[in-house]
């Protein structure tokens, strides 16, 4: 067992995520439901019930940088079987949202994907499938993944070459951008 | 009910990678009298990506389309993807907060109430349809074949949001395929997650979890699986082979959406309800189904 030290305890840490989450993070008695349904527990470096228990200890340096919160599908099963109610995915959401702001994000080609994704959607109005794909590989320095995949997609009117944007792409483009004015991004 | 007009929300892949699904969802809600009203000048939900972010973001990127459905005059928002559906229903929950309410309208470009609600079609067929009125409708049922249905994560999940089915033992899609004559046997890993949107970022862990599901399905001798998500779909079909390649597995389980299935039993052919497109081809299945059907 790692002992604490107390000065360690980041009290601001906890209580922010509590605030963000709406989550009573105290209410965690450690039953280890959320990381016995996890589909993805077995790639997880800190397990969800531990980064519960590290969030109820202050320790915001190792939760907000530990590959789980990113690694987490948000499938619902822990929030599902919470035996205290809690919405588990909820605070993994939140942890990603606070690394994020932190510059503490560990799983970089995670977060590009969905900053790619949301890129297409903020130029296009629509995910453009194909534009993404392409870009998301370019950027990971390999630009052939998946390449097989098109022959199975191909002729059968699932794939775009070119993206076609919405009417109101003006009108999405400007909730991006008032979001980012109103967060001061 | 009966009769209703629904806001309908396709969703990006129902233009791309899951355009079947768009397809034979428009077909089979026509032939139950289902009228759906595609939202004019619909945008993306913001998906998994936008709450990753910033919850107000992924808010008022569902919210666009709530909003564009109430100005429509209708009340229902119904979509075939969970995934649009989880964030419908989060941004309608986040609504409910006055000041939230306040924030997504400031970043919105016509007026969000946040008073409609949001329904997976496969929801809208189960308890509105019906199960009885789906099998009267049945032309050509679906015997002789063993189909393992598939919920996957998102859609009854969790029970407070999702208001729908059970969230540890889902039977919609069990008791519609078995009103179409299908036979269902149960299925253990009817809600374990496909591994969801990371076929990018962390592809072989996405094969490993879609492989499980598939290995399941096939011990219990099902000839296909039959699931209502397409992200999901694409996991279990589009990437089947990788999965193949990754486990040294020689799968070759045809996955439909449910409502290609409806749409089989109800008639229509099996190019009507776009079977040609899927990479797993079920040409197998729906020749010992034919053969079955002449006896």
């Amino acid at each position: 067992m790692e002992i604490l030290d107390l000065a360690s305890i980041d009290r601001d840490f906890i209580k922010a995520v509590e605030e963000e989450s709406g989550q009573d993070i105290s209410l965690c008695y450690q039953c280890g439901n959320c990381t016995a349904g996890c589909p993805y527990a077995f790639a997880f470096d800190i397990p969800v019930h531990q980064i519960m228990r590290l969030i109820q200890v202050g320790q915001k340096e190792e939760v907000l940088r530990s590959h789980a919160i990113w690694l987490c599908a948000t499938c619902e099963t822990c929030t599902t079987r919470c035996p205290r109610n809690i919405d588990v995915a909820r605070v993994m959401d939140t942890l990603r949202i606070m690394a994020r702001r932190e510059g503490m994000v560990s799983e970089a080609g995670i977060r590009r994907f969905h900053d790619d994704f949301l890129d297409s959607v903020k130029r296009h109005g629509r995910v453009y499938e194909v534009g993404l794909l392409l870009k998301y590989n370019l950027q990971s320095g390999r630009p052939f993944a998946d390449a097989e995949l098109g022959p199975k997609l191909l002729g059968k009117g699932k794939l775009h070459y070119f993206p076609e944007n919405i009417k109101g792409v003006g009108a999405v483009k400007e909730i991006f951008e008032r979001f980012a004015k109103k967060r001061g991004l | 009910m009966k009769g209703d007009r629904y806001a309908y929300f396709p969703g990006c892949s129902q233009k791309g990678t899951a355009v079947e699904y768009g397809i034979s969802s428009r077909k089979v809600a026509e032939a139950l009298g289902v009228e759906l009203v595609e939202i004019e000048d619909w945008s993306c939900c913001g998906a998994t990506p936008a709450h990753t972010v910033d919850r107000l973001l992924s808010g008022a990127l569902a919210a666009r389309n709530l909003a564009t459905a109430e100005k429509m005059g209708l009340a229902t928002l119904v979509t075939p993807c969970p995934a649009c559906l989880v964030a419908s229903k989060n941004a309608l929950e986040l609504a409910q907060d006055d000041e939230s309410l306040k924030e997504l309208n400031e970043l919105l470009d016509l007026p969000f109430k946040a008073e409609i609600q949001a329904k997976s079609l496969l929801q809208i067929i189960f308890e509105e349809v019906g199960v009885d009125a789906l099998a009267q409708k049945v032309k050509k049922p679906l015997k002789g074949m063993r189909l393992a249905p598939y919920y996957g994560c998102l859609l009854t999940r969790p029970p407070e949001r999702a208001q729908f089915d059970d969230p540890e033992n889902p039977i919609s899609i069990d008791r519609i395929l078995e009103a179409l004559g299908a036979e269902v046997p149960d299925f253990p890993f009817k809600t374990e997650c496909c591994g969801a949107a990371f076929g990018l970022p962390k592809r072989d862990m996405v094969l490993t979890l879609s492989g499980k599901i598939l290995d399941m399905a096939q011990q219990i001798g099902a000839d296909g699986i039959v699931l209502a998500c397409s992200l999901c779909q694409q996991n279990l079909d589009l990437r089947q082979g990788q999965i193949n390649s990754h486990l040294g597995t020689n799968f070759e389980i045809p996955i439909f959406y449910i409502t290609q299935m409806i749409g089989l039993a109800f008639g229509f052919s099996s190019k009507e309800m776009g079977l040609d497109r899927h990479a797993v081809h079920p040409d197998k299945l729906l020749k010992k189904w034919e053969e079955k059907l002449k006896e």
